[in-house]
């Protein structure tokens, strides 16, 4: 009794601490091997969600002419260096990092396996067997930040930021830029979590922006609660990674949706030619590196606005970040790149621009 | 006005898992059992109770599921401390891995799925009172409910023979063993209490906090819920204190960010811990002698035959 008592829990254990999914089943010398790293569940509706289907798209897009492997659930730091040591050790010849944190792991092993091909999703940190991805998400901010002012009847917008970081903080700006350009004194609340997930303090933090007088919630932490929260409330909201009107039919305006899979196509396809090259990405709505979610809940005319402004970002034709940008002291951000704000300084942006009365956290 | 009556009532809901499982797990303690497997409990909870309600349509169906799934793990656990004799520290903290796994293949099938959420309460007359009739008549059952747990627990811990008997294996085991109380039997039954808690606890987040299930959506409130227990020094009363507390700093924190108020906002997320960390250095001050943790917390007891 003792001994199947423990074999039964020692089971049990097993079959729940390993957060591995493999896919795909025949081994096949020929096939190239593709390996994935998740920093959360596949089921989180948001940004692994997003990989997820990327690889999806891959597989349905090769067939068996690939093997796809993911791990899931693959914490920042040493662990990741270990999990990434371990689909080399697969056999994997091109891996996909898929966060921020991956970013030195993944660095460590890419010296140590030079034949290795690895993509690193927004990180800055390259090598000749090592490339970079990201997307320029604050193009979808702007548009947001002017559906927000066309829409919201109390002039204040609320804010659920993530962390401090210049790519949370180049999309507030963003927004707030594109809101400017549609009512000069909106105004904006913002409240930082500081987490990427957590659906009950993301849930407080709408509840609290809405009783405090916004009536437009965005957010950039990644669970659909807020939208729920603005949805049961007959607010609108804006989506986060992923479609999320299913959890805000009548209150999702429109969600930067990232679209991982014509980037991951095109390198796969390159792997398999040999002529993988490593790469600095970072594109915007013109690569497709993200789309925005139908224009919904808002009348004709804002929606026309919304996608004459879309096609005139892909067209490169209006910038975000095109100066003058007046920085929140008033004074003018210097402009790095001829008319508008250069790629380094948006990527590394720890400024809020004027019209934002609140402070940044440890500014 | 309005806007006290929006804080107090985000404070209510953000309060009421915390006491939920804190009440459990004060209960699982003060029989002497330290059960670190709070979140996993609470996030197979939360899986069971939304697939429970997504099911059936029904809300109390789904938090009995919950409670049903929570009571469950715990007696794994309770087979693993009570009949082996496992390290309870490690026992619990595998539970916890365990639950965060089985969350996810048990939620795999429903993530993404909407049910709508409990439903507030409605007293005509009673609710319609300005401020103080949508909080204490306006809020979903669970809140209630979780108040109602608590006083129950008081009086059975500190008013009846049972909860006397319950509080003699948690202070001193061989002596009630000595007694003839049959230590590990109520020690088991104090531990599914501590797991049906952590399952309810787990279920009102997708049935009346944001209906949803998402893995690993209870984000830590399982380690909150047993921080609570140790504030409260293991006595009801404080713990009721304790989670309120700590909703209303977390919630308020959020108010003052968003009003504007130039605090960095780490500092304010960590507040809530701050001001645990301060009550407990008080509490520890004024204590008069010793420590009011049951003596036998989290030390095996293996009868002799």
């Amino acid at each position: 009794m003792r001994k199947t008592f423990l074999a039964a829990a020692a089971t049990l254990l097993l079959a729940a601490g390993i957060g591995s999914g493999v896919s795909s089943g025949a081994l096949a010398a020929d096939k190239l091997k593709v390996g994935f790293i998740y920093l959360g569940p596949v089921g989180d509706l948001g940004w692994t969600y997003q990989h997820e289907l990327a690889r999806q798209a891959l597989v349905k897009e090769f067939g068996d002419k690939i093997e796809t492997t993911y791990l899931e659930n693959v914490p920042e730091g040493p662990d990741a260096e270990r999990a990434v040591e371990q689909l080399v050790r697969a056999g994997n010849k091109l891996i996909f990092t898929t966060s921020f944190g991956y970013m030195d792991p993944t660095l460590k092993v890419a010296k140590k396996y030079p034949n290795v091909h690895f993509e690193h999703c927004s990180g800055y940190k390259r090598d000749k067997n090592m490339s970079t991805y990201s997307a320029r998400w604050y193009q979808g901010r702007y548009i947001q930040g002017q559906i927000a002012a066309k829409m919201s009847k109390a002039g204040t917008l609320g804010y659920i930021g993530s962390f401090p970081i210049p790519e949370v903080v180049s999309g507030i700006n963003a927004t707030m830029i594109g809101a400017q350009s549609v009512t000069p004194n909106i105004k904006v609340k913002i409240i930082w979590v500081n987490t990427w997930f957590d659906p009950g303090k993301e849930a407080d933090a709408a509840k609290a922006l809405l009783d405090q007088g916004a009536d437009i919630i965005m957010q950039h932490t990644d669970s659909p609660a807020a939208m729920q929260i603005a949805n049961e409330r007959g607010k609108l909201a804006f989506g986060q990674d992923s479609e999320m009107i299913k959890f805000g039919p009548k209150a999702q305006l429109t969600s930067i949706l990232d679209t991982w899979a014509p980037y991951y196509i095109a390198r796969v396809k390159a792997e398999m030619d040999g002529t993988w090259k490593q790469e600095d990405t970072w594109g915007g709505l013109d690569s497709k590196m993200f789309e925005m979610a139908p224009y919904t809940n808002m009348p004709d005319e804002v929606k026309k606005m919304a996608e004459d402004t879309q096609a005139a970002i892909t067209a490169g034709k209006l910038l975000p970040f095109k100066c003058p940008v007046m920085g929140q002291d008033g004074k003018e951000v210097e402009c790095k790149a001829g008319d508008h704000l250069d790629d380094g300084q948006i990527l590394g942006m720890n400024f809020y621009v004027k019209g934002i009365d609140d402070k940044m956290p440890g500014k | 006005m309005e806007l006290v009556e929006a804080i107090i009532l985000s404070v209510l809901a953000a309060s009421t898992p915390l006491l939920i499982a804190a009440t459990g797990e004060l209960v699982t303690e003060r029989s002497g059992v330290l059960n670190l497997g709070v979140e996993g409990m609470m996030i197979v909870g939360a899986a069971c109770g939304f697939g429970g309600a997504w099911l059936t349509g029904s809300i109390t169906l789904g938090a009995l599921c919950g409670m049903a799934a929570g009571t469950l793990l715990s007696l794994i656990f309770a087979m693993m401390t009570l009949g082996l004799a496992v390290n309870q520290v490690a026992t619990g903290l595998a539970l916890t891995i365990l639950g965060i796994g089985l969350s996810g293949l048990i939620g795999a099938g429903f993530v993404g799925e909407r049910i709508t959420t409990a439903p507030h309460l409605y007293i005509p007359g009673l609710t319609d009172i300005p401020l103080a009739g949508r909080i204490l008549f306006g809020e979903d059952a669970f809140v209630y409910l979780s108040l109602a747990l608590i006083v129950g627990v008081w009086w059975f811990l500190y008013q009846t023979r049972a909860g006397l008997i319950l509080r003699a294996c948690g202070d001193n085991h061989v002596s009630a063993h000595a007694l003839g109380y049959p230590v590990l039997r109520i020690r088991m039954l104090a531990v599914m209490f501590g797991g049906a808690c952590a399952g309810l606890a787990g279920a009102y987040l997708p049935l009346a906090y944001t209906p949803f299930f998402i893995p690993g959506m209870t984000a830590g409130r399982g380690w909150i819920a047993l921080a609570l227990v140790v504030f409260a020094s293991w006595k009801p009363a404080r713990l009721v204190v304790g989670a309120y507390l700590f909703g209303a700093v977390t919630i308020l924190q959020l108010h003052a960010q968003g009003a504007g108020i130039g605090i960095p906002s780490q500092f304010m997320s960590a507040l809530p811990y701050l001001a645990t960390v301060i009550v407990l250095v008080l509490l520890s001050r004024a204590r008069t002698g010793g420590s009011t943790a049951p003596a036998a917390l989290g030390t095996v007891f293996v009868p002799d035959r």
